[in-house]
């Protein structure tokens, strides 16, 4: 029966758009990333899911290189993006996080107009030749965003005046704006209500036809209710990855099992 | 009757907990009511203190922000002054003249030296000034209004009391005389004093102003800030986001700590070995007088800096980070503009610091007695609290409440200056 539904879910077969391989993230002397192979799909939404303080935060960040900005921390093993080796010295950061956009567990908006979080990204990397292509680009990616709608006729307005998931929604505007290939979400619904975390849900579903989308959660069933592929991290270590159905309904390793039936976390 | 429910049991610990919170909240409530009494105490205290302080300056200031003139029609007697002889021009005589007019009771030939001391010293010049400026007054009466002398102008206010024994008083029987009768007809008047405002440093205190002060501390004010503003911002930016945390940047942090505690004559001492020894700088000058300030200003930019960089919250420079914006868009675009209004207070804060300081001015020569305000600030000059350093050393009536006078119109510039500084502060304040 476990074996049908596996094969359902396994019909979506996307190329490999991020891939990961004996990647070891230190904070000084402590280890806490342990050697984690992970594939990135495209066009999938892939969740981490573990435990606080199991890594899965860090490893994100190790995606488009926000570790960089930590003296302490350092990354060791081969993280690829298209198959090019993200950490390679040739690789500037900041070309990366243009193609790899985040969004932070606390709504940050700019304190500036919405229309000015928004276009940021693509005025600095120099994506519109003028203001109406700039203009353009900014409704395109509130729009996909779902915000659009309660945004259009403020957007000179500052974003901070917004509420919490119009905030996050904005934040995800401007993640999308610069047209990344994938998108990393850290905890993004941790500081939503259930009304605001449905709409970004919503959201995170239909970002998947264009990106890859990463996204780290603490709750199980917006993994389920979000993810394709799940990833269990436990204390540093990938325990487990693979079809979201089939973590959630037949976890391979009892420390996965425990987890998601509530025993450890 | 002897068996005890739970439910008993419960009601009793939890009566238990009330009892220990009612006896230990009678403490509690007392303590508090004490820190708060010292609290008010302090401030009770503080604000006396501050009271004082402000209400004796006033009180011995208020006088020297009027002055006391006399009235007089001047003829301008041509045999005592004459186009081409300006130079040598009996202005004096003229004026004395004038004044003898009004005191019918006066010797012309016997008093003519008492009743010359009754008008100021600075009042022949400013005849003269007229007269060089239209000659055709020359045989002329003009209306004019000359400051009195000290001792007379002390006399108008009550600096002179007139109970006092003849031989102990500045002004003697006749004199008074004379006054009271230049009062009957009418002719004294108390105006504003405009001149301590525009008149440089003078000998005689009723002359003397502190405009040669005001331009003295405004160069060296606007020298230190256009001096310590940029590098101050420069280097804590460096240190605040740049700067690799280690042995090195460590030990600078120290010292630029303990660089703002060091005593201001150390500075000054600095400034006259360096700048005036060394580099042969003007002696004096503001211009140098500003480069001291500036030693001692950077650090508390510095500090004030990397403080209101430190307060941006993180999730801003991550924010501006996951779009893809360099280090240097970063700080350019997010975290400078965001920590502005904390930079400008501190600088704020620091230049008034700096405005009051007299120590580093002394050493290098800006308590020098100068009676002209500078036109450049490598021209000598004094700055305020110079000034009434200066002031404060001399021995006449009118110099005493002239001290008092400069003290408050410094800590009048200070009062607006951290009135910027805390407007600045919540126009600009942000919340996230």
């Amino acid at each position: 029966m476990n074996d049908m539904r596996l094969t359902e879910r396994n019909m979506t077969d996307h190329k490999i758009k991020m891939q990961a391989r004996g990647v070891d993230v230190f904070y000084g002397h402590d280890q806490a990333i342990k050697n984690v192979d992970v594939d990135i799909e495209d066009n999938t939404v892939t969740a981490f899911i573990g435990p606080s303080g199991c890594g899965k935060s860090t490893f994100l960040r190790c995606l488009n290189r926000m570790n960089d900005t930590i003296d302490v921390c350092r990354v060791t093993g081969d993280i690829r993006l298209d198959d090019e080796d993200i950490y390679d010295p040739q690789v500037d950061p900041v070309q990366l996080r243009a193609k790899v956009g985040m969004v932070f567990q606390k709504p940050n908006p700019f304190p500036k107009s919405i229309y000015d979080n928004v276009a940021y990204g693509p005025k600095i990397h120099g994506l519109a030749t003028n203001k109406a292509e700039l203009d353009e680009i900014v409704e395109k990616s509130l729009r996909r965003a779902a915000i659009w709608d309660e945004a259009k006729d403020r957007l000179d307005q500052p974003g901070t005046g917004l509420s919490g998931g119009q905030q996050q929604r904005l934040c995800i505007a401007r993640a999308v704006a610069t047209n990344p290939e994938v998108l990393l979400m850290d905890e993004p619904c941790s500081a939503l209500d259930p009304i605001a975390t449905a709409q970004v849900e919503e959201l995170i579903d239909e970002l998947r036809e264009r990106f890859s989308v990463v996204i780290v959660t603490h709750s199980m069933q917006q993994a389920a209710r979000v993810s394709q592929k799940t990833a269990f991290f436990h204390l540093g270590e990938l325990v487990e990855y693979g079809e979201t159905s089939q973590i959630f309904t037949n976890p391979q390793d009892t420390r996965t099992e425990s987890y998601i039936t509530g025993r450890i976390g | 009757m002897t068996d005890i429910t739970p439910n008993d049991a419960r009601k009793a610990s939890n009566n238990a907990t009330t009892e220990a919170v009612k006896r230990s909240l009678a403490r509690r409530n007392r303590k508090q009511l004490v820190l708060q009494g010292f609290g008010i105490g302090a401030i009770v205290i503080a604000f006396t203190v501050l009271f004082i302080l402000v209400a004796s300056l006033v009180r011995t200031g208020y006088t020297a922000f009027v002055q006391t003139h006399v009235t007089l029609d001047v003829y301008i007697d041509p045999a005592e002054i004459s186009e081409e002889g300006l130079p040598r021009g009996g202005f004096r005589d003229v004026l004395t003249a004038a004044v003898l007019d009004n005191l019918p009771g006066a010797d012309p030939e016997e008093d003519a030296r008492g009743v010359r001391n009754i008008l100021s010293n600075g009042a022949q010049f400013q005849l003269r000034d007229q007269i060089v400026e239209d000659p055709s007054l020359i045989g002329q009466t003009i209306t004019l209004t000359v400051p009195l002398s000290d001792p007379f102008d002390q006399l108008n206010k009550g600096g002179v009391r007139r109970d006092t024994p003849e031989d102990q008083r500045r002004v003697d029987n006749q004199e008074m005389a004379w006054f009271d009768a230049l009062d009957e007809a009418g002719i004294i008047s108390t105006p504003f004093n405009i001149g301590l405002f525009t008149n440089a440093d003078s000998r005689f205190p009723e002359l003397a102003g502190l405009k040669g002060a005001l331009v003295g501390s405004f160069w060296a004010l606007l020298t230190c800030f256009l001096i310590a503003f940029p590098i101050g911002i420069g280097a804590a930016i460096y240190l605040e986001e740049f700067a690799p945390k280690n042995r090195l940047s460590d030990f600078i942090e120290v010292n630029i700590n303990n660089l703002a505690a060091v005593p201001s004559v150390v500075f000054g001492l600095l400034a006259l070995a360096v700048f005036i020894g060394w580099f042969g700088l003007p002696r004096s000058a503001p211009f140098v007088g500003g480069l001291t300030l500036a030693l001692m200003t950077m650090p508390t930019i510095i500090i004030a800096t990397r403080a209101a960089l430190k307060a941006v919250p993180p999730s801003i420079r991550e924010a501006a980070l996951g779009v893809g914006a360099s280090k240097h868009q970063v700080v350019f675009q997010h975290v400078l503009p965001l920590a502005m209004p904390g930079i400008l207070t501190g600088t704020i804060i620091g230049l008034a610091q700096a405005l009051g300081e007299t120590a580093p001015l002394l050493l290098i020569g800006m308590n020098a007695f100068i009676t002209s305000a500078p036109t450049s600030p490598f021209d000598a000059a004094t700055a305020l609290p110079t000034q009434i350093f200066i002031w404060a050393d001399s021995p006449e009536r009118g110099f005493t409440s002239r001290t008092s006078a400069a003290i408050l119109v410094l800590l009048g510039f200070l009062v607006m200056m951290n009135g910027i500084a805390i407007y600045l502060r919540n126009k600009f304040e942000r919340r996230w």
